[in-house]
C-alpha cells in the first residue's frame, strides 16, 4: 500500500502521544457528566490523526487534554514519553511550546497585525528579536502570505486568517500540531486548501498533526489513521483505510456512510454494498463479475474516491431476486477480496 | 462683581480641576487596574482561580462603590489630613476622589477585560504563555479600545466627584460655582462655571472616544 509505506519512509513508528485510561469528569450545577471515559489511544510520530465524533462525543475535551488544557480527572497523557500530568506549571508551559494547537475560530489577537500574531508565540518563549523575525517571514512563506503581514485580522478571509494561525501554531517548531475543528467554519474550497496546507507541513516538517472534525471528508482527505469517538468512549481506531473499508461498529458506519447514503426509499431486497480497496476498483470487477457470472445486476449507488492516489469506494448493487445467481456473484466478488454486505434498514 | 480678579479664579479654578481630574485618575488607575486585572484573573473561571482573594475583593469593591461620594468625602478627613497635612484644597481632595474611583475602575477594567475572547485566551494558554504575558500581551493590549473607553468615563465621573468636593473647601470651578454661585447668589459666576465644567467633560469624552476608534483593528 502506498500510504503505508509514505508513513514508514519517514518514521520509525514511534509514540509521539499516548493517552492510557483517561477520564474526564465535569460537574455543572446538575450532576455529573463524563465527557471521557477511559480514553486509551497513541499516536505515531508522523501520523495524522484524525479524531472524528458527534458533537457532544468528548472530541473536543480529549484533544484538550492533550496539552492539558484540560486537566484530566484520572489517567495520564504522554508526550514523548513524558506523562505530562506530572510536570509543574513552568514545565508544563515549556513543553506547550512543543505542541501547537489551532481552532475553529481562529484565535488570533485581534489588536496585532498577521505579522505580530506569529511574533506572539516566540515572544512568549523568549526567542530573541532578530531570529523571531526571520521565522516570522519564513512562516508567512510557508503558509504563502507574505503581503498580509501588515494586515490586521479583520482585513483577512476566514481561509487566511486559518493559515496565519497555522503559522503562529508552528513558530516555536512544535513537534505536534493540535486541529480543533479547523476547517469547520470554512467553506469546501477554502478546506481543501487548508487540509493540503497541513498534508504539506506533515511531509515537510514531519510534525506529527492531530485533527478533531466531525466531518468524515475531512478524515478521508488527509489522515493516515482515525478514532471514531461515540458518547466519550473510543468506538474503533485503525487506519482510514481499514476503517472505511470495512466499519465494524455502528456509529462507525453511520459517520462514514451518511454523508453521501442513499435516501431510504433506494432501500429494498437483495440489496449489497460492496466496498473496493486499491486493488479490485482498478481491475474493473464489477464487470468482469456481470460478464462472467450472467448476473443482472442493479447498480444503485456508486461513490468512487481518490485518496492519497488510491481509488478506493463504495457501491451498493441490486442482486438478482434469483437467490442462485445472486449467491454466485457474491462469491465471486468475495473471491475477488471485496467486502459485500446485504445493506439493511439500519445503516444510513 | 465681575472684574479680572474673578478671571483669574476662574482660570485658576479650571487648573486646579484639572489638576485634581488628571492626577486622581492617574492615581486611581494605578490601585484600580491591578484590581479590575485581579477580578477577572482570580474568577473562577479566570486564569488564576482563586476562591478567596476573589471574592474579599469583590466585597471591598462593593462596599466602597456604594458609599456616597459626599459621606466618603467627610469620612476619610483623618486619613487626608494624614497623607497631604490638610484637608482642604485640591491636592487634598486627590485623596477622597482616588478612594473613591479606583474600586469604580476596576469595575470598568473588568467588564472590558471580559470582553476579550475567551478563544484567544486559551490559544495564548495552548502557546505557553504565563499569566502575568496573558495579561499583559493578550487581556490589555485586546482590551484597549474598550479600555480607554472606560478611562474616558472615568475621567468624567472623577471630574464630576470633584465638583462636589467643593462643600468642604476642595478647590477647583466647583468650589467657586459653591462660594461665589451659591452662597453670594452670584448667577453670572455658576453659569460661567458650568459651561466650563461642561466644555471640559465634552473635551475628555470625545478625546477617550476619539483615541479609542483609532486604536480599534477590530473594524
Amino acid at each position: 500500500m502506498r500510504r503505508v509505506t509514505n508513513i514508514d519512509n519517514k518514521t520509525s513508528q514511534q509514540p509521539i502521544i499516548e493517552i492510557k485510561d483517561l477520564v474526564k469528569t465535569f460537574h455543572p450545577k446538575s450532576g455529573e457528566v463524563k465527557a471521557l471515559d477511559g480514553i486509551n489511544l497513541t499516536v505515531n510520530q508522523g501520523d495524522i490523526y484524525g479524531i472524528i465524533g458527534m458533537s457532544g462525543a468528548g472530541k473536543s475535551t480529549l484533544v484538550r487534554c492533550i496539552n492539558l488544557l484540560e486537566k484530566p480527572s484520572s489517567g495520564h497523557v504522554f508526550i514523548d514519553g513524558q506523562d505530562i500530568s506530572t510536570l509543574t506549571e513552568k514545565e508544563l508551559r515549556t513543553t506547550r511550546y512543543s505542541v501547537g494547537m489551532i481552532f475553529q475560530q481562529f484565535n488570533l489577537l485581534m489588536q496585532r497585525t498577521a505579522e505580530k500574531n506569529i511574533l506572539f508565540p516566540l515572544e512568549i518563549a523568549g526567542v530573541d528579536k532578530e531570529t523571531a523575525k526571520k521565522r516570522t517571514a519564513e512562516l508567512l512563506e510557508l503558509v504563502s502570505l507574505p503581503d498580509k503581514a501588515k494586515a490586521y485580522p479583520t482585513q483577512l478571509s476566514g481561509g487566511q486568517m486559518q493559515r496565519i494561525a497555522i503559522a503562529r501554531a508552528l513558530a516555536n517548531n512544535p513537534k505536534i500540531l493540535l486541529c480543533d475543528e479547523a476547517t469547520s467554519a470554512l467553506d469546501p474550497s477554502t478546506t481543501r486548501s487548508i487540509l493540503n496546507l497541513l498534508k504539506e507541513i506533515n511531509r515537510k516538517l514531519g510534525i506529527t498533526i492531530v485533527i478533531i472534525t466531525h466531518e468524515m471528508s475531512v478524515v478521508e482527505e488527509i489522515c493516515s489513521h482515525v478514532a471514531i469517538i461515540d458518547e466519550s468512549k473510543i468506538a474503533e481506531v485503525g487506519r482510514v483505510e481499514d476503517i472505511f473499508r470495512n466499519p465494524k461498529t455502528e456509529i462507525a458506519k453511520r459517520m462514514i456512510y451518511s454523508e453521501r447514503e442513499l435516501s431510504p426509499v433506494a432501500m429494498g431486497k437483495n440489496f449489497y454494498r460492496i466496498v473496493f480497496d486499491e486493488k479490485s476498483s482498478s481491475e474493473s470487477v464489477m464487470a468482469k463479475m456481470i460478464m462472467e457470472t450472467k448476473s443482472m445486476v442493479n447498480i444503485i449507488h456508486a461513490d468512487m474516491k481518490n485518496i492519497d492516489g488510491v481509488t478506493y469506494g463504495q457501491m451498493v448493487i441490486q442482486l438478482p431476486e434469483d437467490g442462485l445467481s445472486a449467491s454466485r456473484a457474491i462469491n465471486y466478488l468475495r473471491a475477488h477480496q471485496i467486502t459485500v454486505e446485504e445493506v439493511g434498514s439500519n445503516v444510513g | 462683581m465681575w472684574d479680572s480678579s474673578m478671571t483669574t479664579l476662574i482660570i485658576q479654578g479650571t487648573f486646579e480641576t484639572l489638576y485634581m481630574t488628571i492626577a486622581s485618575t492617574f492615581l486611581a488607575y494605578v490601585i484600580g487596574l491591578p484590581m479590575g486585572v485581579l477580578l477577572v484573573t482570580s474568577d473562577s473561571e479566570g486564569i488564576v482561580p482563586m476562591k478567596l482573594p476573589n471574592k474579599i475583593l469583590n466585597i471591598i469593591v462593593n462596599i466602597t462603590r456604594s458609599i456616597p461620594f459626599l459621606i466618603l468625602l467627610i469620612a476619610v478627613i483623618p486619613l487626608t489630613r494624614l497623607i497631604t497635612g490638610t484637608s482642604i484644597g485640591s491636592t487634598a481632595t486627590i485623596v477622597p476622589l482616588v478612594i473613591a474611583a479606583a474600586p469604580f475602575i476596576a469595575r470598568l477594567v473588568e467588564s472590558s477585560i471580559k470582553e476579550v475572547d475567551q478563544g484567544i485566551i486559551e490559544a495564548s494558554l495552548s502557546m505557553g504563555a504565563s499569566p502575568i504575558q496573558i495579561v499583559t500581551k493578550v487581556m490589555i493590549p485586546e482590551a484597549k479600545p474598550s479600555l480607554i473607553i472606560g478611562a474616558a468615563i472615568a475621567t468624567t465621573t472623577i471630574l464630576g466627584y470633584s465638583a462636589m468636593a467643593g462643600i468642604v473647601g476642595g478647590g477647583g470651578l466647583g468650589d467657586i460655582a459653591i462660594r461665589f454661585g451659591y452662597y453670594r447668589y452670584e448667577t453670572g459666576v455658576m453659569v460661567v462655571t458650568v459651561i466650563l465644567l461642561v466644555l471640559v467633560v465634552q473635551i475628555f469624552q470625545e478625546a477617550g472616544m476619539k483615541i479609542a476608534q483609532m486604536q480599534d483593528r477590530r473594524k
